[in-house]
This record gives C-alpha cells, sequence and structure tokens, in this order.
C-alpha cells in the first residue's frame, strides 16, 4: 500500500531486463492508442453528420495503405518477438555452477528441500550473486512456481520435472506465488523467498537441524528399497550398475539410446519396464509408482547424480556447506 | 431503393411476430427470426447468471481476506462465471441472435439452409443450459473453465461430469449453427450477390463457422477423454496412471483459442456494418477487411501453444508459438485501421450503435496491444495466470463482443422489433457501460504486473487499493448493462414504430424488406446489382469515385 508503482520490486538482473522490454511494448502501444484514437476522434468530430450538408464522397481503398500498415506493424512485432525470445532463451537455460533447490508442490504448500538436507515449507533462503536452479516436482495437481520479484514463472507439473532458475541480486523477502489454479486453497499456497547476503546465507545455512544431506537420504533410501541388492556399484549384477550412468547416454534393447537425466531415472524407478537397458532382462525390478514420495524420488535422484561426479559439479558427500561456497559464478 | 412502409392505423401488417400466437408458434418454429429470439432471450438469462457469479466474486474482493466467501464458494464462483459466460453467452451471442436474424436476410434468402436444423441448435443450447444450471443448483463445479487435468479428472470432488455434458451438448448446438451459416451463405445467396458483394458481418460469421465446425469436435473429444479419465481412470492425463496432464492443454487449446475468435470475429461483422452505416461511407478496403476474417480463423488454429509457455512444453515450440501469435495480429491491426480509414471524410453521426461501435473500437485496441505481451514469450511468463491476462481477455471478450452485441442489438433493434428504442437513454447506458468497463479492468492490468495471480479468493494486502477500485468499476458496469435491458423491453411495447429502414442503412434486410420483416423475409425475391455499402448510390447521393 502507498507505493504506485507499475513494476513489482525488482529482486534480480533478469527482472530489470524484463521491465526494460515491458516498458518498451508500453511505449509502441501508447504510440498506437495515440494514432489510432487521435484519428477517431478527429474524424469524429471534423467529419461529424451536418443537416442538409452533402453526401460524403466514397474512398475504396488503397493498396499502399493497406501495405504499410500491415508491414510497419508487424516489423515493430518482430522486434518484440527477437527480444522477448532472447530473454526467454536466457530465462530457460541455467547457467553451469548453480546453487540447486528442490522444490514440491502439493496441495497447498511448497516443500523446499536443499541438497545439504535443510528442509523447509513455504520459505525458501537463498544468497545473492549465486544462480540458482530449482527442480521443481508435484505430489498432485498442476502448481505454479511464480516469483514475481524475479520475473520467474514455471508451472510444476506432476509426472515432470520442470526447471526454473534466477539469480537475485538484492536481499530482501519477497512473494512466492502458486500461479496455477490447485484447488481449494490454491490462493494460500503462498510463501516467501528470502534473498541474503553470501555471509547471511552462510550463518542460515548452518543454524538448524537436518537429517543428513540429499545424498545422504538419497542413500539411505537406495539400501533401504533394496535397490542395492541388483544395482551393485562396481560390478555387474542383475541391473545395470548405476556408477557414471547419469548425464550420460544409455544403449536401450530396443536399438534406442536415450539421455540418462532426472526424467529417465523418474522413469525407470516408477516404471522400470518402460525402458530396458540392453543386455538386461525385463520385469527383474518392481514397480514403484505410488510407493516413493516425490521428495525420496528426488533423494534418490540426487544421490544417483553423485555416483555420476560430473567434473563441473563436485558432489558434496558429507552435509552442508553446499556448492554455494567455491562456485561463484 | 428506399421502401417507405406506412403503417395502417387500424391493423398491423402481417408480420414474424403477429403472424401466429401460442406457445406451440414459438417453441416449433423453424423460422431463423424466432429462433434468433428464443436465443436472444435465453442467452440474456445466462448472461443474468453469470453476470451474477461475477457481482459475487467482485464484492469478495474488496477485502484481501474475502468478504463473503470461503475460498471453495469463490472458486466455484469464477468456475460458472466463466463457463455460463463463454459456453452459453458469448460463443452463441452474436452468430446466434443476430447472425441466426440476418444471414438470410442479408444474402437474400427465405429461411437458413436447415430451418429445423436450426432449430434443434436451439433444444441442444437449452439442454446444456439446463445440465449447466442443475450442477450449479446441486452445488456447482470447481475446477476453472478450463477444466485442467489432474485437477479435474482425479482431485475434484464437484460436479465436474454434469458440467462437462452441458459443455459437450452446448458444443453441437455450436457446430449445427455453424454448419447451417456455411451451407446457407454458400447456397442460398439472392440472384446478384457474389461472394463479394456479401456484407462483411457475413464474411466474420462465414469465419467464425469454420472454427465452429472444426474447432468444437476437438474440445468434444477433449471432454470424452476427460470423462473417461474421471470415471473409469483411463490413463490419458494422469500421470499416476501413465498419461501426461500437458496433453489435456494441447487439446484443451487446440478448440479454446480459436473459440476465442469465435467470440470476437463476429463482433467484429457487427462493427464493419455499424461504421459504415454511421459514416455513411463504403466501407475502406472491403477485400481487406472480409479475408483478414478468414486469416484470423486459419491462423487462430495455429496458436495454441502460447498458453503452454510456462507448462514444460519444448522452449523452441514455445518461440514458434510465439511468432505465430504475433502473426495472427496483424489482421485484426488492419480491420482497426480500415474502420479508422472508413470514417475519414465520412458524415458521422453519433447515434448509440455508433457510439459503441467507438467504444469497441477503442477497447479491442487495448486488448489487441495487450495480447503483443502475451505474445512476447518474457513478458507471458510473468504476467500468465495473473491478472494481466483477466483483464487482457476482458477487453477483447467484453470490451470487444459485448459492446458490438450491444451496438448490434441497438442497430437492428427496429428491424427485430419493428420499434424505436429511446435515444437519450441508449447513450447514456453506452456512455456508463463504457466508463465502468475500463474502471473495472483496466486496474486488473496493473494489478496483474504486479503479481497478482488470477483465481485467488484471498491476496495479499498490498493489492487491495486495486480490487476495491475494480469492483467499484464493477458496480457502475452492471448499472450500464440493466439500463439498456429496462428500455429496450418498455421499448419493444411501447417504442414508437420504426419505418422499414430508420438510419438510411444499405443492404437488403434494410432496404429491401419491412420492419419487422414478414415470415418469408422478402414479398418478392431481390436481384442484387450492387456492391455492399453503396453509400455513394444512395438516394439523392453523387457518386464521387467508383
Amino acid at each position: 500500500m502507498g507505493n504506485l508503482s507499475i513494476f513489482p520490486p525488482r529482486g534480480s538482473a533478469f527482472a530489470g531486463q524484463v521491465d526494460l522490454l515491458y516498458t518498451f511494448l508500453l511505449v509502441v502501444s501508447a504510440i498506437m492508442m495515440v494514432l489510432i484514437f487521435g484519428c477517431i476522434f478527429i474524424f469524429a468530430v471534423k467529419y461529424r453528420r451536418r443537416p442538409g450538408a452533402p453526401p460524403p464522397p466514397q474512398h475504396h481503398g488503397s493498396m499502399l495503405l493497406e501495405a504499410v500498415w500491415s508491414t510497419i506493424p508487424f516489423l515493430v512485432m518482430l522486434v518484440m518477438f527477437v527480444w522477448g525470445a532472447k530473454l526467454y532463451f536466457d530465462s530457460a537455460t541455467p547457467p553451469a555452477n548453480t546453487l540447486d533447490l528442490y522444490v514440491t508442490g502439493k496441495q497447498w504448500m511448497w516443500k523446499v528441500e536443499y541438497p545439504g538436507g535443510q528442509r523447509e515449507i513455504n520459505e525458501i533462503h537463498v544468497p545473492t550473486g549465486t544462480p540458482v536452479k530449482v527442480t521443481l516436482a508435484s505430489e498432485d495437481v498442476i502448481h505454479s512456481f511464480f516469483i514475481p520479484a524475479f520475473r520467474v514463472k514455471h508451472d510444476v507439473v506432476p509426472g515432470h520435472y520442470e526447471i526454473a532458475w534466477f539469480q537475485a541480486t538484492k536481499p530482501g523477502r519477497y512473494h512466492l506465488f502458486c500461479a496455477e489454479y490447485c484447488g481449494a486453497d490454491h490462493s494460500k499456497m503462498g510463501g516467501w523467498v528470502n534473498v541474503m547476503s553470501p555471509a547471511d546465507y552462510e550463518v542460515w545455512l548452518s543454524g538448524g537441524e537436518r537429517g543428513g544431506s540429499m545424498v545422504d537420504q538419497g542413500a539411505k533410501l537406495f539400501s533401504q528399497y533394496g535397490c542395492v541388492t541388483c544395482h551393485v556399484l562396481d560390478a555387474k549384477g542383475r541391473c545395470p550398475s548405476l556408477r557414471n550412468m547419469f548425464g550420460h547416454p544409455v544403449q536401450l534393447d530396443d536399438g534406442r539410446t536415450v539421455m540418462a537425466d532426472e526424467a529417465y531415472v523418474r522413469e525407470s524407478i516408477l516404471d522400470p519396464n518402460a525402458k530396458i537397458v540392453k543386455g538386461y532382462e525385463r520385469n527383474v525390478m518392481p514397480v514403484f509408482q505410488g510407493q516413493i514420495s516425490e521428495e525420496g524420488l528426488l533423494q534418490l535422484i540426487v544421490f544417483v547424480k553423485s555416483l555420476s561426479q560430473p567434473p563441473e559439479q563436485p558432489v558434496p558427500t558429507k552435509g552442508p556447506p553446499v556448492t554455494a561456497k567455491g562456485s561463484p559464478k | 431503393m428506399n421502401i417507405t412502409f406506412e403503417q395502417p392505423k387500424i391493423k398491423e401488417s402481417p408480420n414474424y411476430l403477429n403472424i401466429r400466437y401460442g406457445w406451440r408458434s414459438w417453441l416449433l418454429t423453424t423460422d431463423h427470426k424466432r429462433i434468433a429470439l428464443l436465443y436472444l432471450f435465453s442467452i440474456t438469462a445466462f448472461f443474468m447468471i453469470g453476470g451474477a457469479f461475477a457481482v459475487g466474486m467482485r464484492l469478495n474482493l474488496t477485502s484481501p481476506n474475502g468478504l463473503l466467501f470461503s475460498p471453495e464458494t469463490y472458486n466455484k464462483l469464477f468456475t460458472m462465471h466463466g463457463i455460463i459466460m463463454i459456453f452459453f453467452f458469448l460463443i452463441p451471442s452474436i452468430p446466434a441472435v443476430l447472425g441466426n436474424f440476418l444471414i438470410p436476410l442479408m444474402i437474400g434468402a427465405r429461411d437458413l439452409a436447415f430451418p429445423r436444423i436450426n432449430l434443434l441448435s436451439w433444444y441442444l443450447y437449452i439442454i446444456g443450459g439446463i445440465v449447466a444450471v442443475a450442477a450449479v443448483a446441486s452445488g456447482g463445479v470447481d475446477t476453472g473453465w478450463t477444466f485442467y487435468a489432474p485437477f479435474s479428472t482425479t482431485y475434484s470432488n464437484t460436479h465436474v461430469i454434469m458440467t462437462a455434458v452441458a459443455v459437450f451438448v452446448a458444443g453441437f448446438s455450436s457446430i449445427l449453427t455453424g454448419l447451417n451459416f456455411i451451407v446457407t451463405i454458400h447456397k442460398m445467396r439472392a440472384p446478384g450477390m457474389t461472394w463479394f458483394r456479401l456484407p462483411l458481418f457475413v464474411w466474420s460469421h462465414y469465419a467464425t463457422s469454420i472454427i465452429q465446425v472444426l474447432g468444437t469436435p476437438v474440445v468434444a473429444i477433449t471432454i470424452v477423454l476427460l470423462g473417461l479419465e474421471r470415471l473409469f481412470h483411463a490413463g490419458i492425463f494422469d500421470p499416476k496412471l501413465g498419461g501426461d496432464p500437458i496433453l489435456f492443454q494441447h487439446l484443451f487449446w487446440f478448440y479454446s483459442h480459436p473459440a476465442v475468435y469465435i467470440m470476437i470475429l463476429p463482433g467484429m461483422g457487427v462493427i464493419s456494418e455499424l461504421v459504415t452505416c454511421f459514416s455513411h461511407k463504403t466501407v475502406f478496403g472491403y477485400g481487406f477487411v472480409a479475408f483478414s476474417s478468414v486469416a484470423i480463423a486459419v491462423l487462430s488454429f495455429l496458436v495454441w501453444g502460447h498458453h503452454l509457455f510456462v507448462s514444460g512444453q519444448s522452449m523452441y515450440a514455445g518461440l514458434i508459438f510465439s511468432l505465430l501469435s504475433f502473426m495472427v495480429a496483424v489482421p485484426s491491426a488492419i480491420k482497426v485501421f480500415n474502420w479508422t480509414a472508413t470514417m475519414y471524410r465520412g458524415s458521422i453521426s453519433y447515434d448509440t450503435p455508433m457510439l459503441y461501435a467507438f467504444g469497441f473500437i477503442g477497447l479491442f485496441t487495448i486488448g489487441g496491444l495487450t495480447g503483443l505481451f502475451l505474445a512476447t514469450v518474457a513478458i507471458d511468463v510473468h504476467v500468465t495466470d495473473t491478472y494481466f491476462v483477466v483483464a487482457h481477455f476482458h477487453y477483447t471478450m467484453v470490451g470487444g463482443m459485448v459492446m458490438a452485441y450491444l451496438g448490434g442489438i441497438h442497430f437492428w433493434f427496429p428491424k427485430i422489433t419493428g420499434r424505436m428504442y429511446p435515444e437519450g437513454w441508449a447513450r447514456f447506458a453506452a456512455l456508463v457501460v463504457f466508463v465502468g468497463f475500463n474502471l473495472t479492468f483496466f486496474p486488473q492490468f496493473i494489478l496483474g504486473y504486479l503479481g497478482m495471480p488470477r483465481r485467488y479468493a484471498t491476496y495479499a494486502p498490498e493489492f487491495q487499493s486495486l480490487n476495491v477500485l475494480s469492483s467499484a468499476g464493477a458496480s457502475i458496469l452492471g448499472v450500464g448493462y440493466l439500463i439498456p435491458m429496462i428500455y429496450l423491453a418498455w421499448a419493444w411495447n411501447r417504442g414508437p414504430r420504426a419505418p422499414a429502414n430508420p438510419w438510411g442503412a444499405k443492404g437488403l434486410e434494410w432496404e429491401k424488406s419491412p420492419s419487422p420483416p414478414p415470415t418469408f423475409n422478402f414479398d418478392e425475391m431481390p436481384v442484387v446489382t450492387e456492391n455492399a455499402y453503396n453509400y455513394g448510390a444512395a438516394p439523392g447521393a453523387t457518386e464521387a469515385h467508383g
């Protein structure tokens, strides 16, 4: 209240870029409105019907005018398209070396988990200056992860992993909304994003209780569900070894090759027979559809990821602090 | 040629209204004009119902915590508002009332090609409407008019199936109306009424009909799949059953984006008629205005993906849909420019229909320009699913279509009823509607960019002042809609008798048929010898060129 700006707070550099593009469109719209409404107003006054006046001259059209008023707006629109597409492309491709968060939406709350094992509900803490990649999962219906201050929004779709990312620049407390209608308390499915200076963030990270990092929890689930008996890590088992599997292409028995990404691992846990690795048998692994929570799945995926050790992302094997430190942009 | 129609003092001459009385003569009629009136009264009833839901919503939103209703109730209000207004008011509004009444009159036919199918389509509409009202009466539905899965298929505990049946049945009404128009326009034109002599109202209905016939079956299939999923857990949309919720969105918007053009193209057709008549000018760029309708109809099928920019659709698909969405703006812009050019050096009168036409052009231009914001992907990411979108589509559909509908109702009121409406009241109401509309919906653009999501029963306190402003505007808008209902109902019985052509308009319905027209429209088969809007050749007029 009392704030008469037409812009929400800008918590990231990207927000400023979107606002600039928005301002460009506002200016173009204003020009168009002045032109059209101005013409109509002038014509309506100047050529108002006068009793006894001769009937007006008739104009059937002008190819030149049609060409001009089709082409010029289209060219202006192309500028909007390219500019908007460029920003969208940036917003859809996170940089390397991100701080990774895992957010699960369910009716009607946001559950947040950090690689170090910290968990929160409806609160997110991030440092300034580090790109943050959020992996989004849903336990039930479609939600949408919306942080107006970052001009970031992405639907959270059950059965999919979606990615949103941002890099906060200004410490503050910003709204987190659910933007996709999700049932009774949709409007209350909100929370706060707390942007802190890196030093404050370190302090925040080290406080509070936790039950081990996501990798540790994933490892625990990995043995708890008995995965470890068949997916022997460093020898040939009944199921493929998961060592160095994530992020690499996988040969399937039907001749296809797929990339082992989050979606592949998820599908292989929930519906193992959907894709069988070449040289392995069908129906060996039980179907886990409905058996593991979305958060458990994310922990397992982080664990499987950790077995691959991609060079650019050292995997913390024990506790926090995590990637935030030592991976500045 | 102007037919001046002297009204006998004692007995009205026979027309479609006084030829027969009694409920059978209405409920079993095959006269396109009587069916148009059946639609007129039924869609007015649904407009009142849908409007009542809007009143409830705007009242609730005056307080950040929700003034009156629980979130569950609020969710049902916006859902039923959307479903009633879209499927039972906007889609049938201009086509089923004015299109039904006017297309045969404008092309010089005695009736539509399939008069019984025309009656059937009204009955389907009414059956759909009754089922929808029954769904409301038995507790309502809370999925949003978009029925997104898996919420609608698995999680909602409300009357999803009953509402879906209502939409499914009403869809067939829309398909049959479209089919009837296409055949009529192809086969029933009077001698001399070539394609390029057709009034632009007919062209825009032709384009609309193509969308109705090609698009509506897709939403019917989508609704069937939704029903299979909800009742039998078919596993089409719910990921827990092996389905994909994004598939629902593709199917739904493949119909529902073209459907927004069902909800605006007929309005554009009305505006083309109004601007020429009240400027006494032939339309500027007839061919461009006519073909822009067809271009919009074709392009409308290629832009559905712009509803999925943040849904997890491929980024590259998003870019293509963005570009295509900009392209559909071009034919819309062409129309606005041509209407403006039509007024140039015209003889412009400020009768009520023209006031609505001014209002339409203003509001539709704002609606169209804000469409560019939504086609720009990076901006859409921020404003999609916020009040910006709500404001945008109300500017096009309510600011556009409803203004055109009211303008058209006033313009053809003398033809439909044989009476004139009170001009002073009508101008006043048009002004109230315009002011109320802008006060209601303009603040919502600002709210949306500030980040207030749509479909929120409660909201953050900083959004309150703009919401209160919007609700205040809505109360003015509501009054603006009530005034015409009152004076038009009065004028229907008590208004002064209208001559055949009170506006000095061109067109067969004005020049060759009395007000109101006889059952078979024309006393003798009209023969067309001139282009549409030949205002240069009006009686006493001298032609400047062409």
